[in-house]
């Protein structure tokens, strides 16, 4: 029983995910709503980031201590961090001509591009904030475009997550802890014109 | 009557048409294209101006497709700071309304001199403050610097920051002028030629086992003798009749053509064809001559080709030669004038002499052909760079590749910043300092050696 509630878990949004980018007219699929099409995107992309995070970096980085992350990984010959590879999958989609798009923001960045922009992720990153477990969902244009935007916790699950930024030299925030709020992932979906 | 003169007007205004119509389109058929050509091109596409369509579709304009054709790969190399991927996220179409550097043309716009600034862009020269206007915000250093010196004080560059990066400053804080072991990586094509050519290293060579038919030149068996290629089993059919895709060899060709050179020198050929040196071969275009560069050249020098053989020569491939001689054969412009008395060219005289170690010489393609170390799947090896004019603009770009061989990344940035001192062929010291690594160090709150 539980092995099928986990296998269907794990591969539906995989299906909708295939979906979307085999048919990427920018019209959500019939009986789902953008809102389950973001939700299942993001369950994929926070597994994937948090199995990365701990199997990968806070693994042979932070116990075994064999390999460090960096940001500048491919001069250092280092792990890629969580976020470069979380933005490169993304900017992979994208190349590729996914309609959606989805970005690691927060209101304490270490890179200031990934600080929030538009209303909807300011708004958003405070909410997710402020209550935690729920998650922000919003209607926005976008350089004459509307999408539907939702916004995710993103929470520190690993000690690698607390400990890398709170060191980094660029980070506004020093004391994050474990299961803290660190940012949020932005994923938004064309609603036609 | 009225009638008949309307039908005759129109009849001569058919004609008047149907002429010029056939007159233009004969021109931008035929090979001579310039009356087409609405103003001057910019200094990297004046050789190539003719060949319209290497940037321009028939009524859908210059398509992205065509600078990355020539562009994209070292752009990648260099892993570009503002690729496109990082501008397509709907987040950013606010700043794209201001700037749409998704696309190269936004900033580097052709056929317009008078707006053209340094490194061929159209663009005003503050642009980074329409997505760097709160750089003070995390670097109060920065606060009173004016958004139109970001790019020429030498600090940084819109796309290949290598050696400039906060991090590679910090990490090269206190390196000296000179290294301690100032030297280029040993050139190394083996792994490659290796792996396109069963033969090529077999054995080396005697004159006697030259196989081209007889008579045979006596100065062109001597020079081969003595090259590697002799040494490493290419004997003269290799080049005069090589074999073909059918396995069989063609017929003996006294002059043999550059596809020859490429069956083993693919990416050096490459290399040259994306350089000034052969970009109008690239484009099917005549070779370049000395006489249409805007750079100073040598009077005698005009009508010559250049080609492989122009810098290498035939059968003796000598790359002492290739290096400085073949250079200043054609180039006469300060810089190249004031090589022969540099500390630069003293360290080469001294190495082809013999009592320099090997690498420690500075020819001009040392700089300007640089020697790279490269990775191709399983194969590694250093191989020179053919085009000449890859590092050129903004010269920071050479600091990492070239200079920090042998110099402090410091001393090398301000060296870089001081055009009297490129003029002198670095014959002194640099007469400019940036302040990069200090403000690095200063952010960072690193030590800073007092400068000695
Ligand atoms: C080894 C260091 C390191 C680790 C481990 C790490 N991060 Fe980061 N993180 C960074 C850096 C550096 C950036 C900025 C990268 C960029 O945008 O180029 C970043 C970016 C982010 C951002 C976007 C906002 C910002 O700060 O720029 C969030 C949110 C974030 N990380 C959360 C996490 C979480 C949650 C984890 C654990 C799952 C984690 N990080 C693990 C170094 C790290």
């Amino acid at each position: 029983m539980r092995t099928i509630k986990t296998v269907t878990r794990s591969v539906l949004p995989l299906m909708i995910v295939a979906s979307i980018t085999a048919c990427s007219s920018g019209k959500p699929q019939a009986g789902l709503s953008p809102q389950q099409l973001t939700d299942s995107l993001h369950l994929v992309l926070e597994t994937d980031r948090t199995v990365y995070t701990k199997l990968i970096v806070n693994r042979l980085q932070n116990e075994e201590k064999v390999i460090k992350a960096s940001e500048h990984w491919k001069e250092d010959k280092a792990l890629v961090l969580p976020a470069q590879m979380f933005r490169a999958g993304a900017e992979m989609a994208r190349e590729k001509g996914a309609t959606f798009s989805y970005s690691l923001l927060s209101t304490w960045p270490i890179n200031k591009q990934n600080a929030p922009k538009t209303d909807a992720e300011k708004t958003g990153l405070d909410y997710i904030a402020a209550n935690k477990g729920k998650n922000y969902y919003t209607e926005e244009t976008l350089g004459g475009k509307k999408y539907f935007t939702a916004v995710y916790a993103d929470i520190a699950v690993a000690p690698a997550c607390v400990t890398c930024h709170n060191g980094h030299k660029d980070t506004p925030k020093k004391d994050f802890k474990i299961g803290d709020v660190m940012g949020g992932v932005v994923i938004r979906y064309p609603l036609g014109s | 009557m009225a009638d008949a003169n309307r039908k005759r007007w129109w009849l001569a205004a058919g004609v008047v048409m149907l002429a010029l119509t056939g007159y233009f389109s004969a021109r931008l058929l035929g090979d001579d294209r310039r009356l087409f050509l609405p103003n001057a091109t910019s200094h990297g596409h004046y050789q190539i101006e003719l060949a319209c369509d290497a940037c321009h579709t028939p009524f859908s304009g210059v398509k992205q497709e065509a600078c990355n054709q020539c562009h994209g790969e070292e752009l990648a190399a260099v892993n570009d700071t503002h690729p496109r991927k990082k501008f397509d996220d709907p987040r950013n179409a606010d700043r794209l309304t201001v700037l749409d550097a998704r696309y190269c043309v936004t900033c580097h716009v052709e056929h317009q001199p008078e707006r053209t600034r340094a490194m061929g862009v159209t663009q005003p020269d503050d642009f980074c403050f329409h997505c760097h206007a709160d750089v003070a915000t995390e670097r109060p250093s920065h606060r009173n610097l004016a958004f139109d010196s970001c790019a020429s004080a030498g600090c940084h560059n819109f796309h290949d920051n290598t050696a400039l990066y906060e991090d590679f400053l910090a990490k090269h804080l206190h390196e000296p002028k000179l290294l301690a072991k100032p030297r280029v990586a040993t050139r190394d094509l083996r792994p490659w030629i290796k792996a396109v050519s069963t033969k090529a290293y077999s054995h080396a060579l005697t004159r006697a086992e030259a196989d081209a038919p007889a008579p045979v030149v006596a100065k062109h068996l001597e020079e081969w003798a003595g090259t590697a290629h002799a040494r490493s089993g290419v004997n003269c059919r290799e080049c005069h009749s090589p074999v073909q895709p059918n396995g069989m060899r063609a017929s003996w060709q006294d002059k043999p053509g550059a596809t020859v050179c490429a069956s083993c020198h693919e990416r050096e050929q490459q290399g040259f064809q994306s350089g000034r040196h052969g970009m109008r071969l690239a484009q099917k275009l005549s070779p370049m001559r000395p006489e249409l560069a805007r750079q100073p050249m040598k009077a005698d020098a005009h009508g010559r080709e250049l080609s492989c053989t122009s810098c290498h020569g035939a059968h003796a491939f000598n790359t002492h030669r290739a290096a400085v001689d073949a250079c200043l054969e054609c180039h006469d412009d300060t810089h190249s004038r004031a090589y022969l008395d540099s500390a630069h060219a003293r360290l080469w005289r001294a190495e082809i002499e013999g009592h320099g170690a090997a690498g420690s010489g500075v020819s001009c393609a040392t700089c300007h052909l640089p020697r790279e170390t490269l990775r191709d799947g399983d194969l590694k090896g250093v191989r020179v760079q053919h085009n000449q004019n890859a590092n050129l603009r903004p010269n920071e770009k050479m600091i990492r590749a070239v200079c920090m061989s042998c110099h402090g990344l410091g001393f090398s940035i301000d060296a870089l910043a001081d055009p009297s001192l490129i003029a002198r062929n670095f014959s002194g010291t640099p007469a400019r300092h940036i302040e990069s690594l200090d403000l690095a160090a200063a952010r960072l709150k690193l030590p800073r050696k007092p400068k000695p």
